[in-house]
């Protein structure tokens, strides 16, 4: 199967391209990148006249929600979602039902994510069985069955000397430690971030200070282990510092951010908006400007959505009650585009951070347009006037504080392993 | 004349002239209760479904009394008995309730923001009566009302708040009421207690209350609530009252006139001390009678004012 782009611009972080070129696959990999004009005879031809071509898109935190959660989201619906997002990879929490704490559910995961075919789909092991924080859960059968790192996400692992374990016995193996930061007894009954406005709201909050407490924590950790730790979804000016802190002296520590994080901050909780209640919470101004700076400093090495689906029933109640999280695949990019329409941060560096950045931490063979790399690509339109329309998207669930936003940016083709997987 | 909102979900909401109207129908409505027979047909044939979804007999009553000396018919409802783990849906609530063809409903929540959310789906008016540690805006005008007659004015006044703030919703609709009308607020206690940006309403903060206790004219002393999670946040009941409670000692320093308030019911010992409770500076039984006064008011100008606007 032969495949060629042309007249798109080409913008390729890993290997400082950016340029008119055009795209030659073959068999699945990228065959040549290049820049003069070359004959496309027997080549199926996709035009990206006036769109972005890059490296297909890595989202390093979604929930599937399969096993057990199937009316919230399944790896089929799922991976529909990631494709018309842009991503031709992505890695799937362990909070299924049952726990992804054993080689069993994550052959399960794989061999469901084959026979749905459109993208790459890496599951995330338990640190902890049945992510109790209590016992280490089977690491190495689950790496040797496909996981590519492990997390409790969504419940931090409270016990300092678990957490030491589990980066000891993650060194053996070779994976990060993924890790969601927040102290329980600080965070808890809390629903939105802690501040002025959870005060105006009359809703428990969560401080900074909970997520930070445990930043701190794990940076000492992975200093005393000597092993990677990647911190997930960061949300706090102070947070981010302590990280670009710890880099600096050479601690073997990485970190994402959300579109949402940098974004949104808590006042859109107004109006008891459970659509925007997220775990970790939104944040305020302030943070939003300092995990932006990061996003330009180096800090933060890659995105990620910690797209989470839920049904409105979930949602449709009070702050309190409501489940925390948002979808965030198919909004990511137009949200995201809005940093660079306001100039916050550039195309290309923004590239760099769905693409090679998260490659690189996790060690993939994608993210890059290399001749003989797997031709995972994003084709995609950074002007074309969008319109968030929640009914329409491809998840099974609805909740999206975006649902009406009118932004710029549009995927109009996304290639995973040499076959278009969504136009 | 009726008031510019159609709920009462928050104090925030209402202009200085709708607190004025609340207040003088209150007063008129008050003579009611001093006759021998407390009734008048008002609001007969109205429905007013009371849905307590936590707890209380004191606010419970009074809005009961209202109803009734107004003719309406008060029904006490504390739970459609859905047995989900995440108790009742939203809409399962609201599709029972609209079946009773409702002409106010007053709302209790243990969870903040709950009448806020309601009040989009029904086509009544709804009353806040306490939502989680949000707000309690029935008990705000109430408390406004009984430091009226006493001290026949609010500009000026300087009233101190003082325990727990942060899980209070008392305190909440107090200190944006009351600030609002002009009175000078202090928030006191335990600095576990108050929560962040209170400065944003234009309060001051202190952790020590003897600093406050000299300036106040009004002292609005706060429920502990043992029951709740504010367990964590001091360290003893004995401590509490040693450092934040009200007492024979620490009100040597008071001004001579003045009051001593207190939303009920008192944890006598704690945050008050039964002498100074019962003793001559405290209004506190004032602030019940207001509260049917206030409570008789508010659904006389919600339920009888105005057509009730029908959705098709
Ligand atoms: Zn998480």
């Amino acid at each position: 199967m032969k495949l060629v782009i042309i007249n798109g611009r080409v913008i390729d972080p890993s290997q400082n391209l950016d340029g008119n070129c055009t795209v030659f696959v073959e068999n699945g990999v990228i065959r040549d990148v290049a820049k003069a004009k070359r004959s496309t005879n027997g080549y199926e031809i996709i035009d990206a006249k006036g769109a972005i071509v890059s490296p297909g898109f890595i989202d390093v935190h979604t929930h599937l929600r399969e096993p057990g959660f199937e009316y919230r989201e399944d790896i089929a619906s799922g991976s529909k979602a990631a494709v018309a997002g842009g991503f031709t990879t992505i890695f799937c929490m362990a909070n299924t039902n049952p726990v992804n704490d054993n080689a069993s559910v994550t052959q399960m995961i794989v061999k469901k994510a084959e026979e749905v075919g459109l993208l790459n789909i890496f599951p995330v092991g338990a640190v902890s069985k049945g992510l109790k924080g209590v016992e280490l859960a089977e690491i190495g059968e689950m790496v040797k069955s496909g996981c590519v790192a492990i997390s409790d996400d969504g419940k931090p692992v409270m016990s300092g000397r678990l957490m030491r374990h589990a980066l000891e016995y993650a060194k053996t193996f070779k994976i990060p430690v993924v890790v969601h930061e927040e102290d329980l007894s600080l965070a808890e009954g809390g629903c939105m971030n802690e501040g002025r406005i959870s005060t105006e709201l009359g809703l428990k909050g969560s401080p900074a200070a909970a997520e930070e407490t445990m930043i701190q924590r794990d940076i000492l950790l992975s200093k005393l282990v000597g092993h990677h730790v990647h911190f997930q979804h960061v949300t706090t000016a102070t947070g981010i510092d302590m990280i670009r802190q710890a880099k600096k002296q050479g601690i073997p520590v990485t970190c994402e951010v959300t579109p949402h994080h940098l974004v949104l901050n808590d006042e859109a909780c107004r109006g008891y908006n459970t659509n925007a209640k997220v775990n970790p919470p939104l944040r305020t101004t302030k943070d939003c400007q300092a995990l932006i700076k990061a996003l330009n400093d180096g800090t933060v090495d890659c995105l990620a959505t910690d797209h989470a689906p839920h049904a409105h029933d979930e949602k449709n109640v009070g702050m309190d009650e409501a489940n925390a999280g948002l979808l965030g695949m198919e909004t990511a990019l137009p949200v995201l585009l809005k940093l660079v329409h306001n100039k916050q941060v550039s195309l290309k560096r923004l590239i760099y951070l769905l693409t090679v950045g998260p490659a690189k931490i996790f060690k993939l063979k994608t993210g890059s347009l290399k001749k003989g790399w797997p031709a995972d690509m994003t084709i995609f339109d950074p002007n074309l006037s969008n319109t968030i329309d929640a009914e329409k998207f491809y998840s099974k669930s609805r909740n999206t504080p975006f649902h009406g936003w009118k932004l710029k940016g549009k995927v109009l083709h996304t290639i995973c392993g040499g076959k278009v997987v969504y136009a | 004349m009726s008031l510019s909102v159609r709920h009462l979900l928050s104090v925030k909401d209402l202009t200085k002239k709708d607190v004025d109207l609340i207040l003088k129908t209150a007063e008129n409505l008050q003579e009611i209760s001093k006759r021998p027979v407390k009734k008048v047909p008002a609001l007969r044939g109205k429905t007013i479904p009371l849905c307590f979804f936590e707890p209380s007999t004191r606010t419970r009553a009074s809005f009961e009394i209202a109803a009734k000396r107004l003719s309406a018919d008060p029904i006490q409802i504390s739970s459609f008995g859905n047995s989900l783990s995440k108790g009742e849906s939203l809409l399962d609530t609201v599709k029972n309730l609209e079946a009773m063809d409702p002409d106010v409903l007053v709302i209790r929540h243990p969870h903040s923001g709950m009448p806020h959310l309601m009040a989009k789906e029904v086509s009544c008016p709804v009353i806040n009566a306490g939502d989680g540690i949000n707000e309690h805006p029935t008990q705000a005008l109430l408390d406004l009302m009984t430091i009226l007659q006493v001290k026949k004015k609010i500009q000026g006044l300087h009233v101190a708040i003082i325990g727990d703030i942060l899980n209070s919703r008392v305190a909440r609709s107090n200190i944006i009421l009351l600030t609002k009308m002009g009175a000078k607020v202090h928030v006191a206690g335990p600095a576990s207690m108050i929560p962040a940006g209170v400065e944003q309403y234009g309060v001051q903060v202190v952790n020590d209350i003897r600093e406050v206790i000299p300036k106040a004219d009004v002292i609005m002393m706060l429920r502990i609530q043992r029951e709740r999670e504010s367990a964590s946040l001091f360290p003893s009941l004995r401590e509490y009252a040693r450092f934040f409670g009200l007492n024979k000692n620490n009100m040597k320093e008071a001004k001579k006139d003045v009051v001593i308030m207190h939303p009920g019911p008192v944890n006598r010992g704690v945050e008050i001390a039964p002498e100074v409770a019962d003793g001559p500076h405290s209004i506190i039984l004032d602030q019940v009678t207001n509260g049917v006064a206030v409570r008789m008011a508010l659904l006389y100008l919600m339920c009888g004012e105005g057509e009730r606007k029908i959705k098709y």
